[in-house]
């Protein structure tokens, strides 16, 4: 027998969870089918929405940006009061965990390879670290870590010419692990506290910033405070050392990023919805129009998943939301029609940084955000896309990656809530 | 003592840096420039087959006598840039019974070994070999790598006072009195390893005798000196695959033709290749057919290659030549013998030799008789040892045991950085502590990386082509700007960021052939990591225009607005900010 809800997500990203949370909103029974791990442990764990659009930015607000956007943007179809609704599904799903919800201002995060970024909510752990803000900062790296080289990160803010003296120190790790430990191991480490000799992990870090500190008044680190217990991690440090102490992002795996996903999984339990994770939506049925059926490869037992509305929030490129050979591109669930160029030496450009067109590859939403065919006619009635998958968004050029997940993924979300409930 | 004679040596891919070494353990005064990296040329632009001789059995055979002559002296000298895969020619069943017998025939004549195989028993060595090939002949060809060779060489000479100059291009060729006396030199950045930002500058070099070894870059050079040497430069794509679907050189038993071969290299595999008569160099197409083409004729003998993923692909351009007047049309049947072009007796210009055509294999052989006629010029009476006595890396195997305690690495990145240092393992790894990993897809430490640096100044190409950090299935999303981070504190941070710039750039480039597919998501998460996460592409460091900090958030959440004053008023009330976010916490949650 069928499993049936009245919404279907399909993804487990940022946009699937929001669109999940937002049709539950509505009242609507939704299922979140999630096939594997989502590409939050690759993300930096911020929240940005619009930094930069036509040549323009950073955006002091994200809102400043829209107009700059060209007419095929999500953000377009979803409009200004989509973007606000999703990050107020945001807001409301992490709680204190994130700030930035009091201003409609971006803030500039410092990233770990010592540039700024525009952002609209961040981590409480990276909030005391913003290079918007003042206050001299000292930025701590570890020998073993080579991700975060904390003098050229602080010589690198500081050729940004930020309001405040920032300076990097490069310290021993209390403990030694192997060579190929990653920032996991390190977070382990702080949590339980381990012990060294003459001491603990916390106290003997404390100790060897302190003989570093000079006058700065907030301490940076690599996100490597803790995973289970950081915010006991922080707070000791902080104690410690007498002024505030802050993360800051890294690239894969990203501690932040994984905190994120487990948030986010946590709202999702709080709101009803039943989560189906570990394997992939592989065929579905139609009639009329209409997708009745999705059927999920359950280790090679063909299970049928029934809903009222569908929404597909897979990815794009990175999360395989979007697939590909030599000379297509594919949206594999649903075979929607994915627009490109036909040489796919079109797909990029040669220079690194280049307005890629891969960049922008995904499902054209109608103004309900169905994808629709070569026509422009949607492709099916109770379908609806967010997130990554969604064509027309230079998300990484713009810094719009979540912005774009949480708007589209509130609209969707809502819309086949509303549809299903109605 | 008379001071001995100076040779200035032009090139510095596999024949010009077996030549300075050759030149240098003879005693001799030498100086090599090279206008990029080493291998720049063609040398960093090959396949990475150590030939047996076999695939020259039937066409050419003096080359393929040769070839197994050096296949064996290099396992001897150059252990470390060789892994003796072994190498299958194969055949299909369309492919001609003929030449299968004159192949075997072939290696026979030319002494090198060869057995018969059964489909079934070379499917036994090769599993993902098509099912219905006919069957194999084995022969001993192997793996090298190009980078390490060459760099090995160089390493050497300079052990033996040679002057290595890379980023060095010879602008001209001096002449005085109808003789070549030297040449001028740019220099990128000044003398010694190329760094970021330190001022060019020129160089006049005398000498008493050139060596012009730069291969397909050879007409460049006999024009600077007013000779024309006609190389027939001939492109190649290779291919790169994301692992190794065979792990021994994989040929296709036929007549000359594209795509037919693969060589296991390192992690990878290489499938070469096209032959292709180029009009410049360093200026022809790189097209999505020649790609296509690799993938789609030796599915034909690996039929998994047809979906696997690719991880990028280069070109490379063999500097062919024949003597004047030969008119071979089709490069293909251009010989790949090499040729000694002294100008004194060709061009009546004294002071000067070329050397143009050969391959890599027999680099060393071509480095022994062009010195051999170098010496002889200069009347000097010395005896080659390049044969005999092992590259830099290469001269003691003992090294290769229990790597995992001495260094205390994991297996497999002790394995692999002993794989790549060879002797020089214990030299390298135990100088750094700690020593983490820096590239994790080649296992390479910061150890490795630092070694390279000594030669590389911040050159991190140059890096990379020694240690292959950045060169694996993520082509340095992961890696590269962990390689930029240690160049400092010895370089200033714009220095860091310069190189990082031109690493992630050459890599873009290459990757740029493999994007779809696995790797095309591969490719958007690199860009996601440095576009998205680290704002690489709009880093406001790199700008010109003053930020506006104070529009910012500064994350003052008591003010429930934007950013209060700015200006210095600021810092007093942002001092006081930080430590307030966990007490507004509540408020922020009634929002």
């Amino acid at each position: 027998m069928a499993i049936t809800d009245d919404v279907l997500v399909v993804g487990g990203g940022l946009a699937a969870c929001t669109a999940a949370l937002s049709a539950a909103e509505t009242g609507a029974r939704v299922r979140l089918l999630a096939h594997k791990k989502s590409t939050l442990r690759q993300a930096s764990g911020l929240v940005d929405v619009l930094g930069y659009a036509g040549g323009d930015g950073p955006f002091a607000e994200p809102y400043d940006g829209l107009d700059a956007l060209s007419d095929d943007h999500p953000y377009h179809v979803v409009g200004e009061d989509g973007i606000r609704d999703g990050l107020r599904l945001f807001d409301e799903a992490v709680g204190d965990a994130y700030q930035g919800g009091h201003t409609d201002a971006n803030a500039l995060v410092m990233t770990h390879g010592g540039t700024m970024k525009p952002t609209a909510r961040y981590p409480e752990s990276v909030a005391p670290g913003l290079a918007s803000s003042s206050g001299d900062m000292l930025l701590v790296g570890f020998e073993s870590l080579t991700d975060f080289d904390a003098p050229v990160a602080a010589d690198h803010l500081a050729a940004a010419n930020v309001p405040f003296s920032v300076r990097g120190v490069t310290v021993e790790f209390p403990k030694s692990f192997r060579s190929d430990a990653k920032v996991t191991r390190f977070a382990k480490a702080l949590d339980r506290d381990e012990s060294v000799s003459g001491g603990t992990v916390r106290s003997d870090l404390a100790d060897a910033i302190a003989a570093e500190l000079d006058g700065e008044t907030r301490v940076g680190f690599p996100a490597m405070l803790g995973d289970d217990h950081d915010d006991e991690v922080r707070d000791e440090l902080a104690d410690r050392l007498g002024v505030p102490v802050f993360e800051v992002p890294t690239g894969p795996p990203s501690l932040l990023g994984l905190k994120l996903e487990d948030m986010l999984f946590d709202a999702l339990d709080e709101a009803g919805v039943r989560i189906s994770t570990g394997n992939p939506a592989v065929d579905f049925e139609t009639e009329d129009g209409r997708i009745e059926t999705v059927i999920v490869d359950q280790k090679h037992r063909m299970t049928p998943y029934e809903a009222d509305q569908i929404v597909l929030a897979t990815g794009g490129l990175v999360g395989k939301g979007l697939d590909s050979d030599r000379e297509h591109i594919t949206e594999p669930v649903f075979g929607c029609h994915v627009p490109h160029p036909e040489d796919r030496y079109d797909w990029s450009e040669p220079e690194a940084f280049g307005d890629h067109a891969f960049a922008r590859f995904g499902v054209v939403p109608d103004d309900e955000l169905r994808p629709t065919d070569e026509d422009g006619a949607v492709q099916f009635e109770n379908l609806r896309a967010a997130g990554g998958v969604v064509g027309g968004a230079d998300v990484a050029r713009e810094k719009s990656a979540s912005g774009v997940s949480l708007a589209t993924g509130a609209v969707a979300g809502r819309l086949a809530g509303e549809e299903a409930t109605q | 003592m008379n001071k001995s004679p100076s040779v200035l040596v032009i090139g510095g891919g596999s024949t010009g840096t077996g030549i300075a070494r050759d030149l240098a353990m003879r005693g001799l005064d030498v100086t090599l420039v090279e206008k990029g990296n080493l291998t720049h040329g063609t040398t960093g632009r090959m396949h990475g087959l150590l030939h047996s001789g076999g695939r020259y059995a039937v066409s050419d055979q003096a080359s393929a006598k040769e070839c197994i002559v050096e296949n064996r002296v290099l396992r001897r000298i150059a252990g470390h840039c060789v892994e003796m895969t072994g190498g299958l020619f194969v055949q299909r069943p369309e492919d001609s019974d003929e030449y299968f017998e004159k192949k075997l025939a072939g290696c026979r004549e030319c002494g090198i070994p060869a057995e018969v195989l059964s489909a079934e028993e070379a499917r036994e060595i090769e599993p993902y070999l098509a099912t219905d090939i006919k069957r194999a002949i084995k022969v001993p060809d192997g793996a090298v790598d190009p980078f390490r060779l060459c760099v090995s060489n160089a390493a050497s000479a300079v052990e033996h006072g040679a002057r290595v100059e890379t980023h060095s291009e010879v602008t001209d060729v001096l002449v005085e009195d109808g003789e070549v006396v030297g040449v001028e030199v740019t220099h990128q950045s000044g003398t010694g390893p190329y760094v970021h930002g330190k001022p060019g500058e020129v160089e006049e070099i005398y000498a008493d005798y050139v060596v012009n070894a730069t291969g397909a870059w050879a007409g460049q050079i006999g024009d600077l000196a007013g000779v024309d040497v006609e190389v027939r430069p001939s492109k190649g794509v290779m291919t790169i695959m994301n692992t190794r679907q065979v792990d021994t050189v994989v040929n296709r038993c036929r007549p000359k033709g594209d795509a037919d071969i693969i060589v296991p290299h390192e992690t990878t595999c290489i499938l070469g290749t096209t032959d292709e008569e180029v009009e410049d160099p360093e200026d022809y197409p790189e097209e999505g057919w020649e790609v296509d083409l690799m993938i789609e004729t030796l599915s034909e003998l690996v039929p998994m290659l047809e979906d696997a993923r690719t991880i990028r692909s280069f070109w490379g351009v063999r500097p062919l030549y024949e003597p004047p007047g030969t008119g071979t049309e089709d490069p293909t049947d251009i010989t790949r013998e090499f040729f000694l072009l002294d100008h004194a007796d060709r061009d009546d210009l004294p002071g000067m030799t070329s050397i143009v055509g050969g391959k890599l294999t027999t680099y060393r052989m071509m480095a022994e008789k062009i010195s051999d006629h170098v010496c002889e010029k200069l009347d000097v009476e010395a005896e080659c040892r390049t044969a005999d006595e092992p590259l830099p890396g290469s001269e003691d195997f003992s090294v290769l045991r229990d790597y995992m305690e001495d260094f205390g690495l994991r297996s497999p990145i002790g394995r692999r950085s002993v794989q790549r240092l060879g002797s020089r393992a214990d030299d390298v790894l135990n100088s750094i502590d700690p020593n983490p990993v820096v590239c994790e897809c080649e296992a390479v430490t910061r150890a490795e990386i630092h070694d390279a640096l000594d030669t590389a100044g911040t050159d991190l190409n140059s890096v990379r082509i020694q240690t292959r950090a950045s060169m694996g299935n993520c082509q340095g999303a992961i890696c590269c700007h962990r390689m930029a981070n240690e160049l400092a504190p010895e370089y200033d941070e714009d220095i860091v960021r310069s190189s990082l710039d031109d690493l992630y750039q050459e890599r873009w480039k290459g990757e740029r052939h493999a994007m779809w597919g696995e790797q095309l998501s591969q490719s958007a998460l690199k860009h996601m990591l440095h576009a998205t996460t680290m704002n690489r592409d709009e880093d406001p460091a790199a700008s010109d225009d003053a930020l506006d900090f104070a529009a910012f958030d500064d994350g003052n959440q008591s003010e429930g607005g934007s950013a209060s004053d700015g200006s210095s008023g600021g810092a007093v009330a942002d001092g006081g900010r930080v430590s307030t976010a966990d007490d507004t916490g509540g408020a922020d949650g009634d929002n």
